[in-house]
């Protein structure tokens, strides 16, 4: 295994990783040893360093696998650290207008995406319960302090603290369920894992550590019963954090879920479809109950964001290729809409600050008719009405389960999604048919720009991005099976 | 040919193109506004053009689907397919015709937010000729699905005072309402591996997996038509919604129900309709004499004339049911025709609705006096409404009748008391409206026609009394298709029975 540190060469795999931590520590040094004006400038770097090395996990497809088995490069892991250093750049983007006001002009909140982000490659990799606690640490304790990073706020510290707090349980009982896997396996690495489950009985031990993992990541997903902090931590965080958070982290937790299920308890798959059907249908179900009362657009989306994750649940329910295929795609337009949601939200300012209450809305199609247009083709896109691309996201994943003949989920689901409707319809009546009440300053560039391109993704999915991208989501997918 | 290849293509997205130039007009003056109209205008017309070309080309002869395109695309499910047989051909000549009179009458009634409305327009357009020129079932969800924003928008922002619980109401009922078709538009992909309607067309699917599938698609075209008791939402939302959205609500969009019926649930599931149709029967009975009485206690003219189009929508769905040459026939000939009628009848309330700003039967009376014109093309429009022999209204019904005549003499019997209902709601609506002295004060300055509105509404005249005495053009359009639409389902029923 010596090899592997002599041989620069064979650590391709992991040349992402590699380029990525270096850049990241840069930038932390060049902030520390530069002046508080040069933090703009900094952010301006971690996004170049982003595409950068997404740029490279496109253009070379070194797969493999590294370090005694504990980190896989292959091209599901490309596909989803893609969509994650997608989202991660785009959230720093969003971030640049409003940085002042929500505290977010420090050097350090560059270089803890920046480091969040390589937790989530980490993750993305992992092939052994060891990394994959590592990366999952490695992402909390960032996303932990940018919660709070707004610091004279007390909602922003209450954030940053429930963060902490729930975030602290659910890696205990993920520790818990690896040592129990480890205990009853005698394996930490997911593929030795399954090789172990095949030969011997299914003992109720190893099926009490594998609910215990799967609690732990559904907490990272916010999937509910496990989705008490995502209201509170959606709404506190500055609105640039919040729009991170519900994107790049729940892409990262999904893919790391999806290798440890198919993976490791691909012998078992009966037991964990059970706990993967009741998280999709409690998901879908209480968000859209949840979310009708809500005043506030970011605890809105914090609902929102939840019943997505439940329809996303619907494919991996499946447990097929298709499944896996449907939760990829899934991901890649729910990152989409959410990135385009986020720049409509943080384009609209009023004297008193940021747009936060959905009724400051009011008559926003007469005002400012580009947000609001734009507003509306996403909210009927995560509605998942035709022909937009929240409709093939969950056609993708409703194919997956009529497959695999679930039709109990498949009906609840498709329901829930017609409750959801009623509280996205609210925000679009409130845009289109209530009478303007006040003013926005200008919309900046860059937040003009993110919208024009989400807003004309979704709106052509069919003619444009959505051939390509169900083959890429097979091919990722099937390097699963 | 490029321009017969292509052209259900250009049919479907040459509205498309004129709401992107619609979007890009410069300003928000008088100037660009009448731009915007006349960009409407003109895509609308050109289209209803390219549509009757097509007609033109189209050989009834052929069985077939013509005009066909067919690519693979999304995952190798779905893809781009597009044809038009001769039951599908004459909506899109339908949806062709309506949508510039549509633009038209709204050119001075919408005011506010023209850009708006036209695109949606455009768009709403560009969906409805997607559901009937579509070979694939999914594109089929997509665009008849699609068609909720742009109504849902119409509704809700130029509507009247209660558009909101409209607009939400109509959403709620067709998105329900369809969501389950989307699960068997599914199931039958992992059953038959294909998605295109030519091959779905040949499928057969096994007799419990079809119960199921009828019924599923059956919640969708039923909520959509609509048929008694999911009509709730109808009258609410043409009350509400401007001229122009009643005219393609009433028009065009509950005809995709009926072309549902005709294109999946009849020939796909051919033993899951031989059982369910008595069913269907009992609801179209229902709909003709039940929201007929309904219709004779309106006080709002909009509403009262909501109520009869569910009440002819159930002629349509009891004639595609009876599942003979004669009944189908009827129920196509009877939605072509209602779209006229229909949509002539919205547009003539719309004519009074612009001058006095109510609907209320009770503040009109004696308008013949000041509006001669008017009387007697409201008086031709409701007689066809009845249906009157000599008005397109009349075949239609009458074919249904034969039909239901020779399956079942008590259905016939009670539907044909519905048509003396039509007849006794839509006379009194015109004594009411038109007759009477003129005794408001309001009324006595009203004028009569103007010239853009006889050129919205004499077209429709002329092709309501054309196809009363000579019903042949649409007759020999569709009759090929549905000849062997009905041979198929005799087949698929009759081998199941030898079967047993």
């Amino acid at each position: 295994m010596k090899s592997d540190i002599v041989n620069f060469a064979s650590l391709a795999p992991a040349y992402p990783e590699l380029i990525l931590v270096i850049g990241a520590m840069a930038i932390l040094m060049l902030g520390v040893f530069s002046k508080k004006s040069a933090n703009a400038s900094l952010a301006g770097i971690g996004i170049g360093l982003l595409v950068a090395v997404g740029a490279i996990i496109i253009v070379f497809p070194a797969t493999g696998v590294l370090f005694n088995g504990a980190f896989i490069q292959d091209d599901f892991a490309r596909y989803m650290k893609t969509l994650v250093l997608a989202g991660s750049a785009l959230a720093l983007v969003l971030s640049v207008s409003s940085a002042v006001e929500d505290g977010l002009d420090k050097f350090e909140y560059t270089v803890l995406v920046l480091f969040a982000t390589l937790g989530m490659m980490m993750m993305i990799s992992a092939n052994d319960l060891m990394s994959l606690y590592i990366g999952l640490e490695m992402q909390a304790l960032s996303l932990y302090i940018l919660a709070a990073m707004k610091r004279q706020s007390t909602k922003a510290t209450e954030a940053g603290l429930k963060y902490f707090v729930l975030g602290a349980l659910s890696s205990g009982m993920l520790l818990y369920g690896a040592s129990l896997v480890y205990g009853f396996t005698g394996q930490t690495q997911f593929d030795k894992i399954a090789e172990v489950i095949i030969l011997g009985e299914r003992s109720i031990g190893l099926v009490f550590g594998l609910v215990f993992l799967l609690a732990g990541l559904a907490f990272k997903i916010s999937a509910v019963p496990f989705h008490m902090w995502t209201p509170d931590v959606y709404e506190g965080a500055p609105t640039p954090v919040t729009a991170f958070f519900a994107t790049a982290p729940k892409i990262a937790a999904m893919a790391l879920l999806i290798r440890l299920v198919m993976d490791s308890f691909e012998p078992i798959s009966s037991d964990w479809q059970q706990v993967v059907i009741f998280l999709s249908i409690a998901s879908m179900v209480l968000a859209a109950f949840a979310a009708i009362g809500q005043k506030n657009l970011k605890r809105l989306i914090a609902y929102s964001s939840i019943g997505h994750v439940g329809f996303a649940l619907v494919g991996l329910s499946a447990g097929s290729l298709v499944g896996v295929q449907g939760v990829a795609i899934y991901m890649a337009i729910y990152m989409t809409m959410t990135i385009g949601l986020f720049a409509c939200i943080l384009s609209l300012k009023n004297e008193n600050g940021y747009v936060e209450e959905i009724s400051d809305l009011a008559g926003l199609a007469q005002t400012r008719p580009f947000v609001a247009g734009i507003m509306a083709i996403i909210l009927f896109s995560l509605i998942g009405l035709p022909p937009l691309a929240g409709f093939f996201a969950k056609w993708h994943v409703f194919l997956a389960a009529i497959e695999a003949q679930l039709y109990i989920l498949s009906v609840i689901g498709v329901l829930a999604s017609a409750v959801s409707a009623f509280y996205y319809l609210r925000v679009v009546k409130t845009m289109f048919f209530d009478e303007p009440v006040q003013k926005f300053a200008a919309v900046p560039n860059e937040l003009r720009f993110i919208m024009a391109v989400s807003g004309f993704l979704i709106v052509t999915y069919f003619l444009t991005i959505g051939s390509p991208l169900a083959s890429i989501a097979k091919t990722a997918a099937l390097s699963l099976f | 040919m490029i321009l017969s290849d292509n052209i259900l293509s250009i049919i479907t997205f040459l509205p498309l193109v004129g709401a992107l130039f619609v979007l890009l007009v410069p300003g928000n003056d008088a100037v660009a506004l009448n731009n915007m109209r006349r960009i409407a205008l003109a895509t609308t017309l050109v289209t209803f053009v390219l549509t009757l070309i097509m007609w033109s080309m189209f050989d009834p002869s052929n069985i077939e689907f013509q005009f066909v395109q067919n690519f693979e695309w999304i995952g190798n499910v779905i893809g781009y397919r597009v044809g038009v047989d001769g039951i599908s051909v004459l909506f899109v000549v339908l949806t062709g015709l309506l949508m510039p009179l549509c633009v038209l009458t709204s050119w001075e009634s919408v005011k506010k937010r023209v850009r708006e409305y036209m695109i949606a327009f455009l768009i709403l357009e560009m969906l409805m000729m997607g559901v009937f020129t579509t070979l694939d079932l999914a594109m089929f969800y997509v665009f008849f699905e699609g068609g909720l924003i742009p109504m849902f928008l119409i509704i809700g922002i130029w509507g009247g005072k209660r558009r909101i619980q409209a607009s939400y109401k109509f959403f709620f009922y067709t998105f329900v309402g369809s969501v389950f078709m989307l699960l068997a538009i599914m199931a039958m992909y992992w059953h038959a591996g294909t998605l295109d309607i030519t091959q779905l067309l040949k499928t057969e699917f096994p007799k419990e997996m079809q119960t199921w599938l009828w019924l599923a698609f059956f919640a969708s075209f039923a909520v959509k038509m609509p048929m008694w008791p999911f009509h709730r939402w109808l009258p609410e939302a043409h009350v509400e919604a401007p001229t122009a959205g009643s005219v393609v609500l009433a028009a065009i969009l509950l005809k995709m129900g009926g072309y549902g019926f005709l294109r999946f649930s009849l020939p796909m599931f051919p033993d899951a309709s031989a059982y369910f149709a008595n069913f269907v029967f009992v609801l179209s009975v229902g709909a003709i004499v039940i929201t007929s009485l309904i219709a004779l206690v309106q006080t709002d003219i909009k509403k009262l004339i909501a109520y009869s189009s569910v009440a002819h929508m159930g002629f349509v769905t009891m004639g595609i049911f009876t599942a003979n040459v004669y009944g189908i026939e009827g129920a196509i000939f009877q939605m072509i025709s209602h779209g006229f009628i229909s949509g002539a009848l919205f547009l003539s309330v719309g004519v009074i609705y612009d001058r006095m700003h109510t609907r209320e039967i009770s503040a009109y009376g004696g308008l013949v006096e000041r509006m001669p014109k008017y009387a007697a093309i409201f008086m031709i429009f409701t007689m066809a409404n009845v249906g009157l022999p000599g008005t397109s209204g009349f075949v239609g019904e009458f074919l249904v009748l034969v039909a239901i005549f020779q399956v079942n003499t008590w259905f016939a019997a009670i539907a044909t008391l519905g048509v003396i209902l039509s007849a006794a709601y839509a006379l009194w609506l015109y004594r009411r409206v038109i007759f009477g002295a003129l005794t408001k004060e309001s009324l006595k300055s009203i004028l009569d026609l103007n010239t853009r509105e006889k050129v919205i509404i004499y077209p429709l005249l002329i092709l309501t009394i054309l196809f009363g005495f000579y019903p042949a053009p649409i007759l020999d359009t569709i009759s090929p298709a549905v000849q062997a639409l009905v041979s198929n389902y005799s087949l698929s029923i009759g081998a199941d029975l030898l079967a047993h």
